[in-house]
């Protein structure tokens, strides 16, 4: 029970690992931890989990061996191996089983090394990646720069559909600089590269493969049973490169659709593990004596967009009146059951290191609401608003809006759409309507995609030079204070201009049988952030 | 005989060929009315102009609607249903590995469901009227008011998550001795038998009172035979025509309709890749599964008007 154990440095900042640790051994309370943490700057969220992480990891050694019998959420044809092509949980997480990316992310989403060794930059602009080295691919082969090349290469191409194409469109050039060693020439200065090559899509694959159907990487588990839509089989990669990982024999895992069939699979015995359970489910697990529900506070997020160019959003006083409706209290109690943290109105959530926490809180205000729809002088017609399953919570969302737009008079009108089709025919389209954002590795990637002028998907339309500005200098900004404070300028400028309202910021929940061990929550949502299977151990 | 018999079977051929075709043309047509194409599908939210662009290339979606029908049914009638568009496998493999599991439920399903329903319906028939009578019709109309996915539900509750006797999952892979069957079926089974037990049963009771109330049963009665000869050699063989059409009706349900209990169970069935065909806009897979569902139905009505003709005299001698 004594024996100290390693730090897992790539959950934890390593300094922030070792620092708890350290205290522990030398007798550390609970309280005095968080103390340390909270005194660092660390949300109080994210200390108290991260505290709850390193008591649990000291009281107990993973056990090594077991099978893991998981349940992710989404199931179909279109499951795949490719890398490239991952797009559903189900995939991220097989993806996450049978390779590795150059990096990975910790808790705070920092970028550690895993098949780079480490990494060094010129102007953030030319990147150096040192492979690691007797790395070897499931097929017995040996890592080489070459594999990388071809890995990072690929996602440019256009024929292999990428889903990350944006993000790699960045790469001017990657080219073999050294024996053991790859060079990144990137198009403009991004101080986070390492990190997005940390995220899904950038997993490293043996040069020139071009049949992903066997899952050959250089990840914890080797596949050997992949079929999609049906189950997969993943087993111990005997000669991975970390030393003692994984913990776990085999992983089976299985893609159920249905929320009820998978919860009771689990309260059966027939799971050990599912992913993305509702809170009302959650709350029966919590009851049943043997199982548990692992909360991951995260970066997701369901906004109401108000399209500038088309529709009421084109006032901004109607925007500022919407933005005051929201009883972000309310909703978090009666739709999310407590498993949410307050939205305000911009994308960045109280766990990311970035987070403005001086900007105030935007406060449910029928007065203001009030005020500013009469100032936008729009007329007492019924004005849609569209939501949909697709879009978590949203459904919810624009009842209970609709029941505090009555107070002040506004009518909205709810239209509930299907979720099948929902991103291709409503999502941008609808004048106002419920999008839904999940979490992003980066706060650049995030703002990027969906709130720089020129983003195809910006939500709202809202464009402002300023903020264009302020990202690009954020991009190329190496040293982390003056990043933090550029990202806390964007942060109001998206609060009190954006086109979107953001209420809530939404938990992942995964159920689990308690003689899962081994859970930290990570930023990146549910399941550890889809890497679990290199983490999770089994208790006897 | 034999001549009645092959013309039926050589009509029922043709006909079932032409509505195969009408079949494939609509759902042809519904799913390119549907929003969106496979490509927009896949990429989902994340789709961006060049990467669609790619995608529709890849999977022929640049041609025209009636061009894709049409090279699909050339395909169709050199015996190759094409590929998927969003796996790239063959249609007929991904339908190969899911249909020995939907034809092995159905199977399992029908041999305990007909048996049961055509006893209960005969002796409900004989004893009409009696509390035995009563007791089944209430039982039999309860079960199949009740919707499928409650029953479910309910009984992955009681067996699976409270008692804990058998799987809330019927998963097919780990199968290797009866015993392990039996667990894996009996749920799934169990909530399909609710559903078309009660079906067969009404249709089978009506058709024997029908025949029961007919003056030749009088002439049998006054003849002396004994009440079980009676139904079983005199009404029943009359009573079959109707009874085989419900069991035929029932029985095709059993392949395509049973989405629910495939859902609630997780089991791997060729009505889920349907399902997930038409959600991912596979047209070819759609197309393939439509097909099989109304070729199986077609024959099984076929089959059940065959069985009539040659289980009763009468309609062996028009």
């Amino acid at each position: 029970m004594n024996k100290p154990i390693a730090p897992p440095q790539d959950l934890i900042g390593s300094e922030d690992s070792s620092r708890l640790l350290d205290a522990l051994r030398r007798g550390a309370t609970r309280r005095d931890l968080l103390a340390m943490l909270m005194g660092g700057g660390m949300q109080v969220v994210l200390a108290t989990t991260v505290v709850g992480w390193a008591t649990t990891a000291h009281a107990e050694a993973p056990r090594r061996g077991g099978r893991l019998r998981v349940a992710g959420a989404s199931s179909s044809i279109n499951d795949t191996l490719d890398p490239a092509r991952q797009a559903s949980q189900s995939d991220y997480i097989r993806c996450n089983m049978f390779y590795n990316g150059l990096t990975v992310l910790d808790n705070a989403l920092v970028a550690q090394p895993a098949l780079a060794e480490s990494f060094s930059h010129q102007k953030a602009t030319l990147w150096t990646f040192k492979l690691r080295k007797g790395v070897q691919f499931h097929d017995g082969r040996a890592l080489t720069p070459a594999d990388v090349v071809f890995s990072l290469n690929r996602h440019k191409d256009p024929a292999v559909a990428s889903r990350a194409k944006t993000l790699a469109d960045e790469i001017e050039e990657v080219r073999q600089s050294g024996p053991n060693e790859v060079q990144v020439r990137l198009k403009t200065a991004n101080a986070d590269f390492p990190a997005i090559l940390g995220t899904y899509h950038f997993k490293v694959v043996p040069d020139g493969t071009t049949d992903f159907s066997k899952g050959i990487g250089t990840g914890p588990f080797k596949c050997k049973e992949f079929k999609p839509g049906g189950r997969s089989l993943a087993v111990r990669n005997e000669s991975y490169w970390r030393p003692d990982r994984p913990y776990l024999d085999e992983i089976e895992y299985v893609g159920i659709g249905d929320e009820s069939a998978r919860v009771n699979a689990l309260l059966s015995g027939g799971l050990d593990l599912v992913a993305a359970v509702d809170p009302r489910s959650s709350q029966r697990i919590g009851q049943t004596p043997g199982y548990g529900v692992f909360v991951t506070p995260s970066g997701q997020y369901s906004d109401l967009v108000m399209r500038r160019d088309n529709g009421p959003g084109s006032n901004p006083d109607f925007v500022l009146a919407m933005k005051h409706l929201f009883n972000r209290e309310q909703m978090r109690k009666s739709i999310a059951l407590g498993n949410a943290a307050i939205g305000n109105d911009q994308p960045i959530d109280p766990t990311n290191r970035y987070f403005n926490a001086a900007l105030p809180q935007r406060a449910f205000d029928l007065d203001k609401a009030k005020f500013h729809l009469r100032k936008s002088g729009l007329g007492s017609g019924a004005i849609p608003i569209v939501a949909s399953p697709a879009a978590t919570y949203s459904v919810e969302m624009a009842l209970v809006l609709q029941q505090t737009a009555r107070q002040i008079g506004l009518n909205l009108e709810v239209k509930r759409m299907p979720a099948d089709g929902y991103w291709s025919n409503h999502w941008m389209k609808s004048p106002i309507g419920f999008g839904n954002t999940n979490p992003r590795a980066t706060a650049d990637i995030l703002f990027t995609q969906f709130f720089k002028s020129d983003a195809t998907w910006n939500e709202s339309g809202w464009k402002s030079e300023q903020f264009d500005q302020l990202l690009l200098a954020a991009r190329g900004e190496a040293d982390e204070a003056r990043r933090k404070s550029l990202y806390g300028d964007m942060q109001v400028l998206v609060h009190e201009q954006g086109g979107v309202g953001i209420p809530l910021f939404i938990s992942s929940l995964d159920a689990h049988s308690s003689k899962v061990r081994g859970f930290v929550p990570m930023p990146l949502g549910g399941m550890m952030g889809t890497a679990f299977a290199e983490h999770l151990w089994l208790e006897a | 005989m034999n001549l009645l018999l092959a013309r039926l079977i050589a009509q029922r051929v043709g006909t079932a060929l032409l509505s195969l075709l009408a079949v494939s043309v609509i759902v042809f047509a519904i799913t390119v009315l549907l929003p969106g194409d496979a490509a927009q599908q896949q990429l989902g939210q994340e789709a961006t102009p060049e990467t669609l662009a790619a995608l529709r290339l890849e999977m022929g979606l640049t041609q025209s609607g009636p061009e894709r029908y049409g090279h699909w049914l050339l395909g169709m009638l050199k015996g190759a249903p094409g590929q998927s568009l969003v796996s790239g496998q063959g249609v007929a493999e991904m339908i190969g590995e899911r249909l020995p599991n939907s034809l092995l439920l159905a199977l399992i399903t029908a041999a305990i469901s007909v048996p049961l329903a055509l006893g209960l319906g005969i002796a409900s028939a004989v004893w009409r009227g009696s509390w035995f009578d009563r007791g089944v019709t209430v039982g039999a109309v309860a079960v199949v008011s009740v919707p499928e996915f409650l029953v479910a539900t309910l009984a992955v509750l009681i067996f699976a998550v409270k008692l804990k006797w058998l799987p809330a999952l019927s998963y097919v892979n780990d199968i290797e001795s009866v015993a392990q069957l039996l667990k894996a079926y009996a749920l799934p089974v169990l909530c399909l038998c609710c559903v078309i037990v009660a079906q067969m049963m009404r249709m089978t009771r009506a058709a024997v009172i029908d025949q029961l109330r007919a003056p030749y049963i009088e002439m049998v009665l006054l003849k002396g035979a004994k009440r079980s000869r009676m139904v079983l050699a005199h009404a029943l063989p009359n009573a079959v025509g109707p009874i085989a059409n419900a069991v035929a009706l029932s029985l095709s349900y059993l392949l395509g309709g049973v989405i629910i209990v495939e859902t609630i169970f997780n089991y791997p069935g060729v009505a889920k890749l349907m399902i997930e065909g038409v959600t991912q806009r596979d047209m070819p897979l759609v197309q393939a599964c439509a097909m099989l569902f109304c070729a199986a139905y077609l024959m099984l009505v076929t089959a059940a008007d065959i069985f009539g003709i040659l289980s009763n005299p009468r309609l062996r001698h028009p």
